[in-house]
């Protein structure tokens, strides 16, 4: 479903994506770990078009991902992005959020959407805040909004850039909760995260990101207990035990 | 005391006449700046180089130029290219443009004030460049704009008084010219500013409601 080839990206004279060639199947939940500043989450971005790139070819269902192409908006409403920090439209009601692309961009009935918009919040188990302002929210309860966001525009697959790590410790799970029946729906998911644990139950297979390369990649539960490559046998031991 | 409120009650309907000019001035100007200062902004934050360039090139024209020689330019070097103008006409034009300057500064501002993840989450669910103004930008930019509009309002208002240079017989000019002809300098000027005040007033009122429903 998402193909990506070669993929080259350099700010400047910086190159931080070196050729990076991966595919995602339709379905399949694939999480990207690594370092930080290792380019894992400039490759989901260069996804969904919101960064250029100046090597390789992205396509997302034959369709080739180009940030200055007229079709980019087309894809975009079908390949869906949850922020790290939220992104929520603060003027807006949380209801109102998460019709706005339904409504305005794909011009789906009000009254449809927002019947929609609640079944989501209600599957997100926040269907008591659906007149409330993103900033009456926690952090966790913002996440969860931007997902059902993220659903509303029913697309073929969610990318998923640090969802929590800017969220109180405690928050984490309930984020985490929904991400993982998401999985369980069939729904296709790419992930960049530091939630190993997560990692290991939820995804399919992990690639794992180093100095702007596809270092190591394979089935989660291999790669995460038995890692093969040094880098990743050292990153993966500083994640978990940080003392 | 006395003799000043005799005085006022003869000279204030004439200066009223000239506050009625002065908010025809103000109320015109400050339409005319404000399309355009959105006009000059939205070019300056569309991206497109060219756009960009020119309102760049045309705010700084703008500022570059006092407000009084562009008066002067458009009611009295136009009627020459064979576009005239009334003095009223000309003095709403005139403010008009060059305070559209400063409100596509202002405007810009905010515009540029929005958390750059707006942009992205906008993008990122497929909105065109267009609706996410509509929908993203400028409903937030709207408020953070409104405290320096309403204080561009209050400058606005005194500057009005400029456009009696070119004969608009607003409310300096009124007061000017019934001061010469009875030399009641002091009764004249104090009902000209105490006049000026009470139009500020309002607005003053105005910006400080927007202001603390800024802080919200």
């Amino acid at each position: 479903m998402i193909e990506i080839k070669g993929l080259k990206k350099a700010y400047g004279n910086l190159e931080v994506i070196k050729g990076v060639d991966a595919r995602v199947e339709r379905g399949e939940v694939v999480c990207i770990v690594g370092p930080s500043g290792s380019g894992k989450s400039t490759i989901l971005r260069c996804i969904n078009g919101l960064e250029d790139y100046q090597g390789g070819r992205i396509e997302i269902d034959g369709q080739h991902v180009d940030r200055h192409s007229k079709q980019i908006k087309a894809i975009r409403t079908e390949v869906a992005m949850v922020f790290q920090r939220f992104n929520l439209f603060p003027h807006r009601t949380v209801l109102e959020n998460i019709i706005e692309g339904p409504v305005f961009v794909r011009g789906e009935p009000r009254e449809q959407a927002v019947a929609h918009a609640r079944e989501l919040l209600a599957s997100v188990g926040l269907e008591s805040k659906a007149d409330a302002k993103p900033s009456q929210l926690s952090g966790g309860q913002q996440q969860r909004v931007a997902i059902a966001r993220a659903l509303a525009m029913r697309p073929k697959a969610i990318l998923f850039d640090e969802p929590t790590s800017a969220l109180d410790p405690e928050l984490v799970g309930d984020v985490l909760d929904v991400m993982r029946r998401l999985a369980e729906t069939g729904l296709t998911m790419v992930v960049v995260t530091h939630e190993m644990q997560f990692a290991r139950e939820v995804a399919d297979r992990v690639l794992f990101i180093d100095g702007g390369v596809i270092v190591e990649q394979g089935p989660a539960k291999e790669l995460l207990n038995n890692p093969q490559q040094a880098r990743t046998q050292d990153f993966l031991r500083r994640v978990l035990h940080p003392m | 005391m006395s003799e000043f409120l005799q005085r006022s009650v003869e000279y204030l309907p004439i200066l009223l006449q000239g506050a009625w000019l002065t908010i025809q001035v103000t109320v015109g100007s400050l339409i005319l700046s404000t399309l355009l200062g959105l006009v000059w902004a939205t070019m300056r934050v569309s991206g497109i180089p060219i756009l960009m360039w020119i309102s760049a090139s045309v705010i700084n024209l703008l500022r570059g130029i006092p407000i009084i020689v562009l008066l002067f330019y458009i009611y009295f070097v136009m009627p020459d290219l064979g576009l005239s103008l009334s003095a009223l006409q000309a003095g709403i034009i005139g403010l008009g443009i060059a305070y559209s300057a400063y409100q596509a500064e202002n405007f810009r501002a905010g515009i540029e004030a929005i958390d750059r993840g707006q942009i992205e989450a906008a993008e990122s669910m497929g909105m065109s460049w267009w609706l996410m103004m509509r929908r993203v930008i400028l409903p937030q930019a709207f408020r953070i704009v409104l405290p320096p509009y309403g204080n561009t309002m209050i400058m606005m208002l005194k500057d009005s008084s400029q456009a009696s240079t070119i004969t608009v017989a607003e409310l300096a000019l009124q007061g000017k010219l019934i001061a010469t002809s009875t030399f009641q300098n002091a009764t004249v000027f104090t009902l000209v500013a105490l006049l000026y005040l009470v139009m500020c007033v309002p607005l003053i009122l105005l910006v400080r409601h927007f202001e603390k429903r800024g802080q919200k």
